[in-house]
């Protein structure tokens, strides 16, 4: 538990002294919320529409940004080797390392998005639901990216390799999440798509950090 | 039960040979297969009450559907296979099954495609069946990118097989989560699974067709893993003394 | 049989382009399939016999 904690906060107190990573993912956001309505008119009932939609595509894709360097650091400057080969359990500290990536990366987006729902003209009610939905799903993001991340470990042409594997696996994450806010402005209720949700987070949570750590060993080996 | 002799069935040389022997009389077995099939399909099979003559693209189309899923679940398998016992072949036929899924992958978009047109009025509806399909789709091009990205065999087959596993636990969950996508949004009621109500002539047709799919994927297989066994097993003994090897020859 | 004609058939009651295409784009994209296999084991086996060469050439010298 001790070195999950440590792992954590040194991977955060790093990335905090290097912001540059974590602005661009929140500006990508930022920028994709901003640039949507310019493109579509600015029709409110268009753009309440759109918003779920369109805030979700956005983190998924400012997750992806900083996918690529969960790894990457560690592993040219043979810190990742060493993880390996400590006593540590290496699901341990991929735990740890997903982790740190959400609390660098979703939950400032769960952060911004009441600010950029007002953009979209969303009602209290639906940012609300769009915020715990990204909430819910920012983590599993985390976690199956993770796995991407460990496959691509050093390969040429990574970044897009990894946006190519892990998209597909993002899909439900996307469907139920900006549905879920749909729902609630059908009047259906968002607690199913949540439930869903929730359902994909227990089970990302409990298998992605083993799958990323055979792909660490598979990459490392 | 007499003691299987995996070991030596695993061996790329024993496969080599066998599946030189095999792989023609697959390939003449599918062409027939695909003969009799097209035969049932357009000159038997009656013409559908409400699709006309459009329908008979179903004998193209399903057949390569079910194939692309049936190959991916093959693929998962062999990786299965791969990781548990580090069988080089596995990882061989992984790799020499994903161009063929892909393949027919892309082949059930097509006709898809081609079917929705007349039918439905458009090129691409957002259909269930079709949508998993193109994601199933992304999912091969995103195993044959990874397996061809990685240079060191070994690093490659075992990526590749966590993938395929991934991949293949994932489909159930991205179909359902398709599925219930397309059922909430549904503002023109379509879908492509609404097939005609089949004649006992037209179910022959596509099976026929299923069976001649499958027997190609085999050959295709068997085929493409000979030339990967001698990529990779291209310091030993026994490639450098094979016939097809020897300089001066015409193969 | 179902058609009176060739011509009839070929027409498909009007879905010519459709099934045409469809049955058309399959036989089409497995044949490049089968010329791409086949040129990849041609070019193993050349990269082999080559191979053998240069060893053999090896040797006599």
């Amino acid at each position: 538990m001790n070195a999950l904690w440590s792992l954590l906060r040194r991977d955060v107190l790093l990335a905090l002294r290097r912001p540059s990573e974590v602005l661009t993912v929140v500006f990508f956001f930022v920028v994709v919320a901003a640039l949507f309505p310019l493109a579509v008119g600015p029709e409110r009932t268009t753009l309440r529409m759109l918003a779920p939609g369109v805030l979700w595509v956005g983190a998924l894709l400012a997750s992806l940004l900083a996918l690529n360097r969960l790894f990457e650091a560690d592993h040219r400057d043979g810190t990742l080797e060493q993880m390996l080969l400590s006593g540590t359990p290496l699901t341990l500290l991929v735990v740890a390392k997903i982790a740190a990536h959400w609390v660098l990366c979703g939950l400032p987006l769960v952060l911004l998005v009441p600010l950029l729902g007002v953009l979209f003209d969303l009602s209290g009610d639906a940012l609300g639901v769009l915020a715990l939905s990204l909430l819910i799903g920012t983590p599993v993001l985390s976690c199956l990216g993770a796995i991407g991340a460990a496959l691509t470990l050093g390969l040429r042409g990574g970044g897009v390799l990894l946006a190519l594997l892990v998209l597909p696996l993002f899909v439900p994450v996307l469907v139920f999440g900006a549905g879920a806010v749909e729902a609630l402005a059908a009047g259906l209720g968002s607690g199913a798509h949540l439930s869903v949700l929730m359902a994909l987070l227990l089970l990302s949570g409990l298998f992605s950090p083993w799958a990323c750590a055979q792909a660490l060993r598979i990459a490392l080996e | 039960m007499r003691r299987i002799p995996w070991t030596h069935y695993a061996a790329p040389q024993t496969f080599y040979g066998l599946a030189g022997v095999w792989w023609p009389p697959l390939a003449g077995l599918a062409l027939a297969l695909a003969l009799a099939g097209m035969w049932v399909g357009f000159m038997v099979a009656p013409t559908d009450a409400q699709q006309g003559e459009g329908y008979r693209i179903i004998f193209v189309h399903v057949p390569a559907s079910w194939m692309s899923m049936i190959i991916y679940l093959a693929m998962a398998f062999w990786g299965v296979v791969c990781l548990v016992f580090r069988a080089r072949l596995a990882g061989m036929l992984s790799q020499a099954l994903a161009p063929t899924g892909a393949l027919f992958a892309f082949l059930s978009l097509w006709t898809g495609a081609l079917w929705g047109k007349p039918m439905w009025g458009a090129w691409w509806v957002w259909d269930a069946r079709l949508t998993s399909e193109l994601i199933l789709f992304f999912l091969y091009i995103g195993f044959i990118a990874l397996t061809s990205a990685i240079e060191d065999p070994r690093r490659a087959d075992r990526a590749g097989a966590l993938v395929a596993i991934v991949g293949a636990v994932n489909v159930p969950i991205i179909y359902f989560s398709v599925k219930w996508w397309n059922t909430l949004h549904q503002g023109a009621s379509v879908s492509l699974t609404r097939a005609p109500s089949m004649a006992q002539t037209m179910l022959w047709g596509m099976l026929l067709m299923a069976l001649a799919c499958w027997a190609y994927t085999v050959a295709m297989v068997l085929y493409r893993t000979r030339s990967l066994i001698l990529q990779r097993e291209r310091h030993t003994d026994w490639v450098a003394q094979l016939p097809e090897c020897q300089p001066g020859v015409r193969a | 049989m179902n058609w009176e004609s060739w011509s009839a058939f070929w027409h498909m009651g009007g879905y010519a382009l459709y099934v045409w295409g469809s049955v058309g784009g399959c036989v089409v994209l497995l044949a490049l399939e089968v010329l791409w296999a086949r040129r990849q084991r041609e070019q193993t086996l050349e990269w082999l016999r080559a191979e053998q060469a240069a060893a053999h050439g090896g040797d006599g010298a």
